[in-house]
């Protein structure tokens, strides 16, 4: 579908080892090559900008070698700009000492929560041998409860719900008070889809985090998002503070540059990559992987 | 206004930042941005004001394709719901028919035909309930063309005006569940001849350059006649809708702006291209 930069690059700056040297203007071709690709792949125009005013600081720098002609070397570049952006603290899920560690799953509207909170209970309980149970807080989309107990009861986690009547706060409550008395290792969240901008629902997921007080809070991120995910980021770090990301849909041939616009405007990492509907389909994420598909290498 | 005084360089680049931040996409970006450096040039456009007047105009010219209402004259009408997962296909149904039987006075019935995923069934059937409309729906696990096709016979059966099938959200790639779509399409034609009469293809407004790939494979699998442009009560500006009208021709024909049943418009084209660049 897309012409890989690679070879764009090599295109561009071919004439440059007759030459023997990079101009100024070799690199801001290449830039400009690089911009689009990335643009291409949904990274935020604003973090592009940033990006490349990184990539060209260093590419200003690079010396022509026997062994990489400049297309590569502005590529490897490009990779490892890329690869550390994407990277950093590559961690899990870090489990508190005094169980249940609970996990708050938040994120815009059919982002996959609900799935991605089965498949993490499966996850858990197959890895660590951990008991997990999950609280259905999404009381406003028709049928969520019943879409939990079923996916809940396919991952083996005990489904803590009462219906669509109770407030999602106290649900969430109630549902941490069951998972101590039952002594759960896991209690997983789905709370329900919100639009960062509602403020009467991030309001909410700010009370159910009060309330819960979970180790962890993961916001779950469609990998087919375009440029709006970096206000979708800032909003729901303001509000809470999440500690990792979950990219969904990457079974797709979306490029997936909201991971980096995401990890760009947040410094959080990207935890978990959602590949599928099936509830194994559900892995650690590979940040160097994530830089390739990007830049369609 | 996003652009004052004379028309420079700085002008373009900030025309073509504020089309790509909307997910126009690179392709579209480029022609619009061409186009009016021509007219530019030209000295037919001189001035921000202009020049905000004349994108606003040829932005909506652009959305503007084909025939964006959607025709209820054939008896029963049968509407096609099909698209990625989670982008609002089950949501629209329930608004749609709500809409069709509250505003128009039309027998609506709607077939589960999503019989995949957790639930889908029965947040269809609260959907029903809500917009006062019948749900048909199989066993579970069922072929979705067998409810597709009980839906019609149902339908039929009880002079309903419209027929509206729920499909299993899906990705594009999937070449087995886009199979399974043509399959389903096939059961409907077969059944009537002349349906379905329209094939709606949900697209999230957050959706980044994956939506033009997306309408173009349903496209081909399905015949998809509108899209179906949903979330936009975000700040998502939904621009990719704009890029899969001007590239593959296909019209946006209804957006939604919320969860609940009053909130699906018509599509608006002017509107649509006046907000796709506010910010
Ligand atoms: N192909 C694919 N589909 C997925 C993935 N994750 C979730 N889905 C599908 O995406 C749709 C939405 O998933 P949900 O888990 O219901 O999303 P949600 O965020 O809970 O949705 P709301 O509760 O309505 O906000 C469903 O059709 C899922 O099967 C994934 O990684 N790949
Ligand atoms: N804010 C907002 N949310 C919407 C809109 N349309 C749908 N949603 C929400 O998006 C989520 C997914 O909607 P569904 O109707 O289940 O999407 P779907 O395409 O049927 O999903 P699958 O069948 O799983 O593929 C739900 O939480 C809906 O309430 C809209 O216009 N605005
Ligand atoms: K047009
Ligand atoms: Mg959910
Ligand atoms: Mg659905």
């Amino acid at each position: 579908m897309f012409d890989s930069l690679s070879e764009k690059l090599q295109g561009t700056l071919a004439g440059v080892r007759q030459r023997g040297a990079l101009t100024e203007d070799d690199i801001n071709k290449a830039m400009r090559e690089i911009r689009l690709a990335l643009l291409e792949a949904d990274v935020n125009f604003k973090v592009v900008k940033q990006f490349t005013s990184s990539v060209k600081e260093r590419a200003l720098g690079i010396e022509i070698t026997k062994q990489l002609n400049p297309g590569q070397q502005v590529i490897k570049i490009v990779n490892e700009e890329l690869t550390a952006l994407m990277g950093g603290q590559s961690a899990g899920i870090t489990f508190s000492p005094r169980p249940p560690t609970v996990i708050l799953m938040a994120g815009l509207q059919g982002s996959g929560k609900t799935t991605a909170t089965a498949k993490l209970a499966k996850l858990l309980s197959e890895q660590n041998g951990s008991s997990v149970a999950v609280a259905a807080c999404d009381v406003y989309r028709p049928a969520a409860v019943d879409q939990l107990i079923k996916v809940g009861a396919q991952a083996g986690a005990t489904v803590y719900e009462r219906g669509t009547d109770a407030d999602p706060v106290d649900i969430a409550g109630w549902a941490l008070d069951q998972a101590k008395r039952d002594g759960k290792d896991v209690l997983i969240v789905d709370t329900s889809g919100r639009l960062h901008v509602d403020q009467a629902l991030m309001a909410e997921l700010a009370n159910i985090k009060k309330r819960v007080r979970p180790h962890v809070v993961l916001l779950v991120v469609d990998a087919m998002t375009g440029q709006d995910a970096v206000n979708v980021a800032e909003q729901f770090a303001e509000v809470a503070q999440f500690d990792g990301v979950i990219l969904s849909k990457l079974d797709g041939d979306a490029r997936g540059g909201a991971a980096l616009s995401v990890k760009a405007v947040t410094g959080k990492p990207i935890l978990f990559a959602s590949t599928g509907e099936k509830l194994g389909d559900f892995e650690k994420f590979h940040p160097d992987r994530m830089a390739q598909r990007i830049l369609g290498m | 206004t996003l652009f004052e005084g004379d028309l420079d360089e700085e002008t373009w680049e900030r025309l073509e930042e504020a089309l790509i931040y909307a997910d126009v996409g690179a392709a579209t970006t480029a022609q619009v941005v061409e186009e009016l450096e021509r007219e530019a040039e030209d000295g037919n456009l001189v001035g921000g004001e202009a020049l905000s007047n004349r994108l606003a105009e040829l932005l909506a010219q652009l959305a503007r394709t084909g025939d964006d209402k959607i025709d209820l004259r054939p008896d029963p009408t049968v509407i096609l719901v099909v698209g990625v997962n989670g982008t609002g296909k089950t949501t629209t149904i329930g608004k749609l028919a709500w809409h069709l039987r509250n505003t128009l006075q039309l027998q609506v019935v709607v077939g589960a035909a999503d019989t995949f995923r957790a639930a889908a069934v029965e947040q269809l059937e609260r959907w029903g309930e809500r917009a006062g409309v019948d749900v048909v729906k199989g066993p579970e696990g069922s072929d979705p063309g067998a409810v597709a096709f009980d839906a019609i016979a149902r339908g039929r059966e009880r002079g309903a005006d419209v027929i509206i099938i729920d499909t299993a959200g899906r990705l594009h790639t999937q070449t087995n569940l886009m199979d399974e779509l043509t399959k389903v399409r096939r059961v409907i034609s077969k059944q009537m001849p002349d349906a379905p009469h329209e094939t709606l293809m949900t697209v999230d407004a957050t959706t980044g350059q994956n939506g033009v790939r997306q309408a173009k494979l349903f496209g081909e699998a399905v015949g998809v006649t509108g899209i179906i442009l949903t979330k936009l009560d975000g700040t998502a500006k939904g621009g990719i809708a704009l890029a899969i009208a001007n590239e593959l021709n296909i019209p946006v024909k209804l957006i939604g702006i919320g969860e609940q049943l009053e909130d699906l418009r018509p599509f608006d084209p002017d509107d649509f291209a006046k907000a796709l660049l506010t910010a």
